[in-house]
């Protein structure tokens, strides 16, 4: 194939091609980002939260004095576990993908010259770390005397289990157990090391930070209340959460139930994730159109100059050309723009993300999205050119008699 | 001579059927991606109270210690007012009207028997809360002053709630027992939210929330009531009550009618820093004491989401990226009329009618994908509508959003055919004629 007559006709029609270069490297540089944000998101909505989500569900009690706990959980407790198909019914402050209760900073040392991150504490009464499913892999579970009774937001002393994600952010290569570490001046021993556990609010945090989980056993009282987790067959859950909500409104009609936190865990996490969805779906949207109105432009500009060169295209099939020829001809100009836009857009791509990365706080764009967004346009450019090109190879040698 | 023009460009246009509409569709398309959240960003950023909203300011001081950092991401403790200070302000009573106020959500237990006790969340205030925003009342009215200072447990309801609790009757004189309290309701306010509540706190969703009750201030101190929002305390010592120097959280508005009285003010905040400063209460410079217009604040306050932000910016892009597609289509398409541009020119048609011409065929485009664009935006907010975010709802077009969707579709195509309409023009007319 000759490129230099493509290169020779693409000159006469400079500013034409130039354009169309310019709106490839535009898509190319909004595609590689978008995927790249789509990315991102989906793997967020797709973090793996360790707990036996589609068995959980959550009752959230509010409206009452801390003095009168003893009494509310108790009833709460007695209704709950009435209700045919509970498994179980323990109280846990922080839910995942729900109520967020225990978000603090901790230290690695008693003086808090050492910042480990800010993490959730999940506090709970005895059986609740079991009816979340969490898997230990290290060390032990809860026995029954870790479970204190406590004051204030948390127990001041406890021995506690940590995620996996989070020994190593504390301490890398180490192992964790037996380490401790403060939360202004409470104090904790690891015991045990769980598989995961996503925190309540994983978006807004860093994939890594999303499991900076830590469990605390407690007894139930004034600080620990009101939030129950239950445990059912997920074939039932539907029902078992309806009966549930009807049983604690019956048997606590003075107490506020948060109905919009009362759910199952599926639900929560899907609302959880709402935001994500909406906007992996708005990129996508956007990409479709931006394609589209780069295809439309390729068709448009191609179908113009094949109509223009028809007595050319005439003259070359009657001096031998092949209607492959002609084809092979407009593929390769087609070729040659989008090359030079796909040329562009890589700059263009990488300059977006570093302002997006300035604006929005978004991580660097990786370097394999470039040849996959690059792959997009040449295979688009090269579908949208077919038609024009199709028709050009049709042109019939008689045309070049013809006057215009 | 322009029927002439529209006649040739739509006999242009249907010329090439397929083209024509592969412009139109581009030009629609980015129309409607643009207004979708040109729209979405005009009502987050709309005046709250029109006609109020001139006359409003909200006075900021600086109580924070030299020393004092503020965490990354966390709310700035001088955008909210400390106890002492609002109360200061009020006593000076130096504005025509003003108010101190905060958030609260308490527990409501009805009356009656088949309603669920529930959390409503209003605003405590002190009286002049009303008169200032210019609240609309159903029946009854505010509190005065001697209910501030004597601590009268009155309630004003929104007419929400009112008829929640007391259906189509009276609400006024009526009982309404919050948290541990009984209350008198003395008035019921219109349907009055103003979007975004702009006097709350800026921890809030203020797109969506609305007050359901008002009650005094000096009340919700006396009966420790919860307040809702930003606590931001500073300094050492043991944990700060709500009566402390040394924490903001209280919301402050105050009416000022002319430019004298506003000046008058600023001087003010700043003559009671300088004597704050004197006192060893205040170390920052008295300048730093500021008042805000309604508006000065909310864009001070940045309500608009990044992700409302990064849509409205993508949008644009692809308006761009479609502009850039009708010109070069554009430019294809009346470069190749060269023998019709050399015959009208050689008839005595100047380089000025040629590109008057191409223009009008441009603008046309712009017409149909106007129309077009505004079906797609149409379709667009609907989309938004359906999102979770608190501004979802407000997702509307107004009569000026509609006018400016066709205005900015007419512009958009007309500048993508100014280069196509200059090159158009500037054919050699004896070139073209000879190879015809």
């Amino acid at each position: 194939m000759q490129i230099a007559p493509i290169l020779a006709a693409l000159r006469k029609h400079r500013l034409a091609t130039v354009l169309i270069a310019l709106e490839i490297a535009l898509a190319c540089a909004v595609l590689c980002n978008a995927c790249f944000i789509i990315a991102s998101r989906l793997s967020a909505m797709h973090v793996e939260s360790g707990i036996d989500e589609p068995a959980l569900a959550t009752v959230q009690l509010t409206g009452y004095d801390p003095s009168q706990s003893v009494d509310v959980d108790a009833r709460a407790l007695a209704a709950l576990r009435a209700v045919p198909g509970v498994q179980s019914v323990t109280l846990l402050n922080s839910i995942p993908f729900g109520a967020r209760r225990g978000t603090a900073g901790i230290t690695t040392d008693a003086e808090r010259q050492h910042f480990g991150g800010v993490i959730e504490f999940y506090v709970g009464a005895p059986g609740s770390l079991d009816a979340l499913g969490s898997r230990i892999v290290a060390g032990r579970g809860p026995r029954p005397e870790d479970f204190q009774p406590f004051t204030g937001f948390m127990p001041n002393e406890a021995n506690v289990q940590i995620t996996q994600a989070l020994a190593d952010h504390l301490w890398p290569g180490v192992d964790p157990l037996g380490k401790e570490f403060w939360m202004l001046k409470s104090h904790y021993r690891v015991v045990g090391v769980l598989k995961t556990l996503v925190r309540p609010d994983p978006p807004g945090w860093t994939p890594q930070e999303r499991l900076w989980s830590v469990f605390v056993p407690a007894q139930p009282g004034p600080y620990l209340t009101g939030s129950y987790l239950l445990r059912a067959d997920p074939k039932e859950m539907p029902r078992v959460m309806r009966d549930a909500l009807a049983a604690v409104a019956r048997a606590l009609p003075e107490v506020v139930i948060d109905r919009d936190a009362s759910q199952t865990l599926t639900d929560l996490r899907h609302e959880t994730f709402r935001n994500d969805r909406i906007m992996a779906g708005l990129m996508l949207g956007v990409i479709a159109a931006l394609l589209l109105v780069t295809a439309l432009g390729i068709v448009g500009l191609a179908s113009f100059w094949v109509a223009q060169r028809r007595k050319q295209i005439g003259v070359r099939r009657a001096l031998g050309a092949t209607r492959g020829d002609i084809l092979r001809y407009f593929q390769t100009e087609n070729f040659l723009i989008v090359s030079l836009g796909i040329a562009l857009g890589m700059l263009l791509a990488y300059a977006l993300n570093v302002a997006l990365m300035q604006v929005y706080e978004l991580p660097r764009l990786p370097l394999a999205y470039l040849p996959v967004g690059a792959l997009a346009l040449w295979v688009l450019g090269q579908l949208s050119v077919l038609a024009p090109a199709l028709r050009a190879a049709a042109v019939p040698p008689v045309v070049a008699t013809r006057s215009v | 001579m322009l029927m002439y023009y529209l006649g040739l460009a739509r006999r242009s246009l249907r010329r090439s059927p397929v083209l024509t509409g592969l412009m139109v569709l581009a030009i629609s398309l980015g129309i409607g991606a643009s207004m979708t959240m040109i729209t979405v960003l005009h009502v987050m950023t709309d005046d709250p109270l029109p006609g109020r909203s001139a006359q409003l300011y909200t006075p900021h001081l600086d109580p924070l210690p030299l020393d004092y950092k503020r965490h990354e991401g966390s709310p700035d403790p001088a955008d909210d007012l400390t106890w002492p200070d609002a109360m200061a302000l009020l006593k000076a009573h130096r504005a025509v009207r003003q108010a101190a106020m905060s958030g609260g959500s308490l527990l409501l237990r009805p009356a009656r028997a088949d309603l669920h006790p529930i959390y409503v969340s209003g605003r405590y205030a002190t009286a002049e809360f009303f008169p200032m925003f210019g609240v609309p009342f159903e029946r009854g009215g505010g509190w005065s002053a001697a209910d501030d200072a004597t601590g009268s447990p009155v309630l004003v309801l929104a007419d929400a709630l009112a008829r929640k609790l007391f259906g189509t009757s009276d609400a006024v004189g009526q009982t309404v027992r919050l948290g541990e309290h009984d209350f008198r309701v003395i008035g019921v306010t219109a349907d009055w939210a103003p979007k975004p509540l702009f006097y709350a706190d800026q921890t809030g969703t203020q797109y969506s929330d609305a007050d359901l009750f008002f009650l005094p201030l000096s009340v919700a101190m006396d009966q420790k009531f919860p307040v809702s929002g930003n606590q931001s305390a500073w300094g050492k010592g043991r944990s700060p009550s709500l009566t402390s120097a040394n924490m903001s959280w209280l919301q402050f508005w105050a009416q000022l009618d002319t430019p004298a009285q506003v000046a008058a003010y600023r001087q003010y905040l700043v003559d009671y820093s300088a004597q704050q400063k004197a006192l060893g209460r205040f170390q920052r410079p008295p300048r730093n004491a500021k008042l805000y217009g309604l508006m000065g604040w909310l864009a001070h306050e940045n309500l608009v989401p990044g992700d409302v932000d990064l849509q409205l910016w993508l949008a644009l892009g692809f308006l761009f990226v479609c502009m850039l597609n009708i010109v070069a289509l554009l430019l294809a398409k009346f470069l190749r009329r060269g023998g019709e541009i050399s015959v009208r020119r050689a008839l005595g048609a100047r380089r000025r009618d040629i590109f008057v011409q191409f223009g009008i065929e441009s603008a046309l485009i712009g017409v149909a994908g106007g129309v077009l664009g505004l079906g797609i935006a149409q379709l667009g907010l609907w989309s938004i509508r359906q999102r979770p975010d608190d501004y979802a709802r407000l997702a509307q077009m107004d009569l000026s959003m509609l006018l400016g969707t066709v205005v900015l579709a007419v512009l958009a195509s007309v500048l993508a055919g100014l280069l196509p309409a200059w090159r158009a023009c500037r054919v050699q007319p004896a070139l073209q004629l000879k190879g015809g």
